[in-house]
């Protein structure tokens, strides 16, 4: 920059260290929350350092929740959401690219009525539909499964546009030179395609692992069953009434559980995360 | 834009979209027709048996004082979300933008409530703004302010609002430094030779050349607000106190979950739908104004 002006600069790193804070402080509450006796939490004001019951906390909701709310165990939440966080992105991937191929690399009829249809989901979310497919989901005996977790969530457009934009970058040169080598179109795709579209891949696997993880409104008309709860949806069960019923540390504990998978993956794969974000939203 | 080289086959083709199409007709297509099918129709109180009454569900739910009400809480709920969301971000992202030191640092601290599910931010804020225990409450009565969002309507909205902004601003962050850092350093140098201060320098060029990335966040924004603060709003308020938060993907919600009333919800289904297919077709427009750019 051709000026210097410390002050500036001073205000900028002040803005930042204050944004940081701000954001950061809920956080830290919550995990100082998790780690004191009821008792404590209840007395006004609560405190602002960590006690000494994190363990005792953390062990009581992992083995059986809340004594006055759900008493479902947040371990089997955390593997049920795991299983989404995982199935979604897994299957989302899987039927997006071979539809792209399809959509990119065959000329056939109705192709463009397929297209139509897949871009047409961008404007049905759950959300505008939610009594008659939780109709669908319980006539095909699909409640508290699984399968009726995921199965309804993985088609998507977006995945399907970001795999297509990235085909049609892919130089002809490559479909050609398999062509004359005298590859058929499986073998283009696995041997071409699909080592090419790794990075792609990867990126959007991150964002659907936290859009799998974070479901919220789907679990919780689909299951009714204890065992087959998400966490988030283990967290918002734990709530029963007015806020001084509730057991804020054991809660607070199983917030800081639902929070770390997600925040790990962000953290740990942010070059993915920001690459997939950007991506997926063009 | 087409490729030149293509593969022949009659049937592999169908084969591969066979099921993206399959699960997009099964839980897309065929719940989303019926959504239309019962929004026209009446059931009694036992969904026994239900009559065709043409638009009578529709014209109910613009006489309904709730539902315009509804109207109102998620258009004040949505500008709220979005200018705070936007401003909020767009100061730490020009501020991100000029420091060297510890950039990713701030980077990395910023980023991570995109991860937090919006339940579980709504559960975070409520329980700092809790009417008896909460720490910000007691901060509050300190300075005398009476914090109870349980019966107090502007303080609900308000918990609701910090909560949503709170989770959106790594996410409006990131578009906005991408956006900055894309900016050619040229031509902040050239009016910065030229003497235009910082602040003008922000306001004559820089804004104005972050105007698309604006557009599409105020858009996304809206959506957000619009959708994925079902969970927010569910872990917290609940829609209440007496309405004062339910946001109208709630009330589908509420009235077809919670008060069953089939027809009613539907008719509420179609009209978000409707809307939905406005933002997505603003969302296009947007786009390729871009690609021209």
């Amino acid at each position: 920059m051709v000026e210097n002006r410390p002050g500036l600069t001073v205000l900028s790193h002040v803005v930042l260290i204050l944004g940081v804070i701000v954001i950061a402080f809920p956080l830290y509450i919550t995990f100082v929350a998790s780690t004191h006796s009821l008792e404590r939490i209840m007395q006004v004001p609560m405190p602002l350092l960590p006690g000494g019951h994190l363990v005792e906390n953390y062990k009581q909701v992992l083995a059986a929740g809340t004594h006055t709310g759900s008493k479902a165990s947040v371990a089997t939440m955390l593997v049920n959401s795991t299983v989404m966080a995982l199935a979604i992105p897994l299957g989302k991937i899987a039927i997006s690219v071979i539809s792209a191929f399809a959509i990119v690399y065959f000329r056939f009829p109705l192709r463009m009525f397929f297209f139509w249809t897949i871009f047409v989901t961008l404007m049905l979310p759950v959300e505008v539909r939610i009594i008659p497919t939780f109709k669908v989901i319980a006539d095909l005996g699909m409640l508290n499964s699984y399968a009726g977790l995921t199965i309804p969530l993985i088609a998507s457009a977006t995945a399907t546009f970001l795999f297509r934009q990235f085909f049609m970058t892919v130089p002809d040169e490559l479909a050609e030179a398999a062509r004359v080598d005298g590859a058929g179109p499986m073998r283009f795709f696995w041997d071409v395609l699909l080592p090419l579209s790794k990075t792609t891949m990867a990126a959007l696997f991150v964002i659907q692992f936290i859009y799998g993880w974070n479901q919220y409104l789907w679990p919780l008309l689909i299951t009714t069953d204890e065992s087959m709860y998400t966490t988030v949806i283990g967290i918002k069960r734990m709530i029963v009434g007015s806020d001084a019923a509730n057991e804020w540390n054991l809660i607070m504990a199983t917030a800081i559980l639902a929070m770390l998978p997600p925040a790990a993956v962000v953290l740990l794969m942010q070059k993915w995360f920001v690459r997939g974000l950007v991506e997926t939203e063009k | 834009m087409e490729k030149r080289v293509v593969f022949r086959s009659a049937w592999l083709p169908y084969l591969l979209v066979a099921p993206q199409i399959a699960i997009t007709i099964v839980f897309f297509f065929w719940p989303a027709a019926q959504a239309v099918w019962y929004s026209f129709q009446l059931q009694d109180a036992f969904g026994l048996r239900s009559q065709f009454v043409g638009l009578q569900n529709f014209e109910q739910l613009f006489r309904d004082g709730n539902y315009l009400a509804s109207f109102q809480v998620t258009a004040v709920f949505s500008v709220l979300v979005a200018f705070f969301g936007i401003a909020i971000s767009l100061l730490l992202a020009a501020m991100a933008d000029r420091v060297i030191r510890g950039a990713l640092a701030y980077k990395t601290l910023l980023i991570w409530p995109y991860a937090v599910a919006p339940a579980v931010a709504g559960v975070l804020w409520a329980f700092l703004f809790a009417p008896s225990i909460g720490l910000i409450t007691y901060v509050l009565r300190g300075l005398g302010v009476d914090w109870n969002w349980i019966i107090n309507d502007n303080q609900a909205v308000a918990l609701v609002v910090i909560a949503a902004v709170w989770k959106q601003i790594s996410y409006n962050f990131l578009f906005f430094l991408a956006g900055l850092q894309s900016i050619p350093r040229s031509l902040i140098e050239a009016a910065a030779i030229d003497g235009a201060s910082p602040t003008r320098r922000f306001w004559t060029i820089v804004f104005p050349l972050l105007s698309p990335t604006t557009f599409f966040l105020l858009v996304v924004n809206c959506v957000y607000a619009f959708f994925d603060t079902f969970g927010v709003i569910d872990a917290t308020t609940q829609g209440g106190p007496a309405q004062a938060t339910q946001i109208l993907v709630y009330k589908v919600y509420h009235d077809g979950v919670k008060a069953a009333d089939l027809g009613g919800s539907s008719a509420q289904s179609v009209i978000l739908m409707f809307i939905v297919i406005v933002l997505t077709a603003v969302q296009f427009r947007f786009i390729e104004r871009k690609v021209q750019y």
